[in-house]
């Protein structure tokens, strides 16, 4: 018997033929790439609306720009470029003041603070009160730092890897990182100042 | 009271942020959303819209034209024998001989 499975057009095809005019080939690089760009998205915004504005800014952008994909790098790493762009004016378009204190921190939060203090190998970091933490001192970061922590310290990007996404040199990747870690010491140091208050 | 070390806070923190990466859930229907964002209306060309209405009644005023001519031909042999250059001539000064009569 003859072997029937069907082969699911590749991103070449489907580009070349967008490219040609027919638009509803877009539609399954749409479906394909979407839960990568929503992950990605939802680092850099809180709000399911806002997350959702975020990716279909991606793809109006990937849509434009499309005869500029040269082919030469798989297309999902050009889409993650236009994604990490899409994200950091995100974050800069939405910059809060950031002196606000952690005088505001939620009682499970306050709870594994205290728990850190007292007993630090046992405050869990599979406790959501943690990961609310962590999300609400990032947001405290400046856009180019919030970045540069993600991509390097929770993403484990590589300086190289971060520089091809943002379109940054190699050094400034390396001094935003810097900047980016101090920033983030100075946030927990308020943190603990805040605390002890 | 221990002090806060740092630096195993941030580790702590980073890890929690790792561990708990985010969802990749798609919205229901985004993907059609997408495309009608990126799907062009169909815009209204007013100049082809003119052209057309145009042709269309040229093609009325050619058949009432010919249905006048129908008529009038018809009409003309049956009420007079004279030629459509005489009676273009009577219509015309018809006018002035009524002008004539009121001096």
């Amino acid at each position: 018997m003859p072997d029937c499975a069907h082969t699911e057009p590749t991103d070449t095809e489907l580009i070349a033929a967008v490219l040609k005019g027919d638009t509803p080939s877009f539609e399954p690089l749409v479906a394909r790439y979407s839960p990568r760009l929503f992950a990605t998205a939802r680092r850099y915004a809180r709000r399911e609306s806002e997350v959702e504005d975020i990716v279909q800014e991606i793809w109006a952008k990937a849509f434009q720009k499309l005869n500029s994909f040269r082919g030469d790098a798989p297309f999902e790493h050009w889409l993650m470029r236009m994604a990490v762009h899409t994200c950091y004016d995100f974050l800069r378009a939405h910059q809060r003041n950031r002196e606000a204190t952690f005088t505001e921190l939620g009682e499970p939060e306050r709870d594994w603070l205290g728990q850190f203090v007292t007993d630090p190998d046992h405050a869990s970091e599979h406790a959501d009160a943690a990961r609310q933490l962590v999300a609400r001192i990032l947001e405290e970061l400046a856009p180019a730092s919030r970045l540069v922590i993600t991509l390097l310290e929770i993403e484990d990007r590589t300086v190289k890897e971060i520089s091809q996404l943002t379109g940054w040199s190699v050094p400034l990747v390396k001094v935003r990182a810097f900047r980016a870690r101090a920033e983030m010491k100075k946030c927990l140091a308020k943190l603990a100042q805040d605390k002890y208050l | 009271m221990s002090k806060m070390n740092l630096a195993h806070l941030k580790k702590k923190l980073l890890a929690a942020a790792k561990a708990h990466g985010p969802s990749d859930r798609v919205p229901f229907a985004f993907e059609r959303r997408v495309m009608a964002r990126l799907t062009p209306a169909p815009s209204v060309d007013l100049m082809a819209w003119w052209g057309r209405a145009l042709w269309r009644s040229a093609g009325a005023c050619v058949a009432i034209c010919l249905l006048l001519g129908v008529w009038s031909a018809l009409s003309m042999n049956r009420t007079s024998t004279a030629s459509l250059s005489e009676d273009l001539e009577h219509t015309i000064l018809a006018s002035m001989d009524e002008t004539d009569s009121t001096w």
